[in-house]
């Protein structure tokens, strides 16, 4: 499961880009500090993997093993 | 207490190390290798490290890390070295770094000449880097005296947290001199002041040391800096006056150009004429006081005796003098020493003319 | 399948790099790296002129600013200083390459023992986008409107090359940010580095492939593509110096 902080995140789309599993996708609202952010469509799909954490620059995403709803 | 016969550039390195200092960063120059030469070995003996650096520029920021480690750290250059090293010495003030700087200086501009002179004067107390900032600058005139100020310097570079310059020339750092060594200073490097990295001696926070800060916070630091300087004019000046009761001429002069004069003052003492002299011992802060508190019903004028042409120190003289009788300069230049025939004739000549 | 957590080392706040900017991806991945070293306290950042320097806001562990291309020099100060601790400077490339060029290929000579850690994107970003010493040929810098013409202004300097020839460096490689593989190889090449360091074994240089979106003129996404096509053809990714092979 990953937890995206939109505070930190710059909406650069590393992280959607090479999720293997193709489940993250930029959000319609924009964050506080003005960028849009993306979003888990579908966190079931999700394994962990931890390549958009890998790839975030801003370290915006953390990577936790429990499943779960998003 | 140890008594040794030393040559000026050993001295100061060997009253370095027994002020505590455990890292050296220079390059070779003319006339100040006996420093590092000194240092290379002597360094280690004592637990410390010398590197000798790729440049003037590399060496005064291997002390600005050595110094962030809050070990005592120093460089030292000559003249075309010291404005190499400007942009080092305006990060350690910018940093609020504590080092100290020996420039044994030799004639200018350019390359100049290997000889002595005392042709940085101006850059010591007005210029020693970018940004406007400003260092206690030391000028001894003996050997004896520039073991002592060396031997205390850091406590001043740590007390107010800036480059502290040792302002020598091609003479005192090539003579030989008996001096009394003093012991070696026990300093607690486990300090937790806060130039030192965190962390080091067991402090639990980190640390930034950064020359670079947000506009207010660069304001502020640069107000407190000025109050700094101001302190210094009150407390720190430090200034030989030598028969000046009733002179009625008063040479200033520092370091060797003081020396040569101070023979001249006792020469025309003994022929009757009423003359002193004021030795600056500190050029930054400037003995303002004692230019400024002189009886000038009394004194017909002020001499101001430099191994440069033209002198550099004249305009600290004639602000303090403000206009109350005549100032003259005599001096030489290029590393062309001042000698007693010289500065004997000139004041001579001054004093002949000014009558 | 990895949990990941935001390193210690970095402070709970946004970065001041562009959006994209692989700066912020590299100083994570060296917290990254300090953190699973355990490191955190023993660390000393030494960050340059620069979008380097941004670093000293964002960066919560001992760190020092240097003058520009002179961090080398500063580390090498402190870490001879305090030899027990782990020392790296983050410089990029106008600042290593060009201004600093004397300071980097000096420390490395002597095998200073610390590590570089040197981002390449190929640009002044800090300074808005002037031809840097690693630009490459054909680049449109806004010193080099036309784009970079090595009659009047030479070749790009390839740093893992020139230090690699020396003798005193264990350790030398180059990655590129732009893929998740490169990224996990550049984690793996820091943390070699920074072992070795440990280690006592000497100086070790680690070169990493960034961009700069805002400079490139490029959206950051574009910018991986760009780095395929043109970065890592002419400053190859790889190990060039391996003097030690496993660390133990």
């Amino acid at each position: 499961m990953i937890t995206i902080n939109s505070l930190m995140c710059k909406g650069c789309g590393y992280c959607i880009q090479f999720c293997p599993k193709h489940i993250l996708e930029m959000g319609k609202q924009r964050s506080q500090k003005g960028f849009f952010y993306p979003m888990n469509i579908d966190a079931d799909k999700c394994t962990s993997c931890a390549v958009c954490a890998l790839m975030c620059p801003e370290g915006a995403i953390e990577v936790t093993l429990a499943k779960g709803s998003n | 207490m140890e008594k040794r016969f030393m040559k000026g550039c050993e001295a100061i390195a060997e009253a370095a190390v027994r002020g505590g200092c455990r890292f050296f960063a220079g390059y070779p120059i003319t006339p100040q290798n006996e420093i590092p030469e000194y240092l290379s070995w002597r360094l280690p003996e004592v637990g410390g490290a010398f590197v000798q650096g790729e440049s003037e520029v590399a060496s005064i920021n291997m002390v600005y890390g050595a110094s962030a480690s809050g070990k005592r750290a120093m460089t030292s250059s000559s003249g075309p070295g010291i404005s190499l090293k400007a942009e080092g010495i305006s990060y350690l003030a910018s940093a609020q770094l504590p080092a100290v700087i020996v420039n044994v200086s030799r004639g200018g501009p350019g390359l100049g000449s290997i000889q002595p002179a005392q042709s940085d004067y101006l850059q010591a107390t007005k210029a020693l880097g970018h940004g406007g900032f400003r260092a206690m600058v030391f000028a001894p005139a003996t050997l004896q005296e520039a073991v002592d100020v060396v031997y205390d310097a850091w406590e001043y570079a740590e007390r107010d947290r800036g480059p502290v310059l040792i302002l020598m020339d091609g003479c005192l750092g090539a003579i030989m001199e008996e001096v009394t060594l003093p012991p070696m200073k026990e300093v607690n490097f486990n300090n937790t002041e806060d130039w030192c990295l965190a962390r080091v001696n067991g402090r639990e926070d980190s640390h930034m040391i950064t020359p670079i800060l947000p506009e207010p916070a660069l304001e502020m630091l640069n107000k407190f800096k000025g109050m700094t300087y101001k302190g210094w004019e009150l407390n720190d000046v430090k200034v030989e006056e030598y028969m000046t009761d009733d002179a009625e001429y008063v040479v200033v002069a520092y370091g060797i150009a003081a020396r040569v004069a101070k023979e001249a003052v006792n020469t025309l003492r003994a022929e009757g004429v009423k003359i002193g002299l004021i030795r600056p011992i500190t050029l930054y802060p400037f003995p303002k006081k004692s230019l400024d508190g002189l009886n000038y019903d009394r004194v017909k004028g002020i001499i101001d005796i430099e191994m440069t042409i033209p002198a550099q120190m004249r305009d600290d003289i004639e602000l303090q003098v403000k206009d109350r009788c005549s100032v003259y300069e005599y001096g030489r230049s290029g590393g062309m020493l001042l000698d007693d025939e010289g500065v004997l004739g000139a004041i001579r000549d001054i004093i002949k003319e000014g009558e | 399948m990895p949990e990941y957590k935001r390193p210690s080392s970095l402070k709970p706040m946004i970065t001041s790099y562009c959006p994209g900017c692989m700066h912020a991806l590299a100083t994570r991945l060296v917290a990254d790296v300090i953190g699973e070293l355990d490191q955190v306290d023993n660390a000393i950042n030494v960050v340059s002129v620069g979008c380097s320097a941004l670093n000293l806001y964002t960066w919560s562990g001992d760190v020092i600013g240097a003058a520009h291309g002179r961090a080398p020099a500063v580390a090498t100060g402190l870490k001879r200083c305090l030899p027990d601790r782990l020392v790296f400077t983050y410089q990029g490339d106008g600042d290593l390459a060009a201004i600093g060029l004397a300071e980097i290929m000096s420390a490395a000579n002597r095998g200073e023992n610390f590590t570089v850690i040197f981002a390449n994107n190929q640009t002044y970003g800090m300074t808005g986008g002037q031809m840097a010493p690693t630009t490459l040929i054909g680049q449109k810098t806004t010193t080099t409107i036309y784009g970079r013409d090595p009659q009047t202004t030479g070749y790009p300097l390839q740093m893992c090359e020139l230090i690699s020839v020396l003798k005193a460096p264990v350790f030398v490689a180059r990655y590129a940010l732009n893929s998740p593989k490169g990224v996990a190889d550049a984690k793996k090449g820091i943390k070699k580095a920074f072992e070795l360091q440990m280690a006592g074994k000497g100086f070790t240089f680690v070169e990493l492939l960034t961009n700069c979106p805002t400079n490139w003129g490029m959206a950051p996404l574009k910018t991986l593509e760009y780095m395929n096509t043109n970065t890592i053809p002419y400053f190859k990714p790889g190990i060039y110096k391996d003097e030690e092979g496993e660390v133990k």
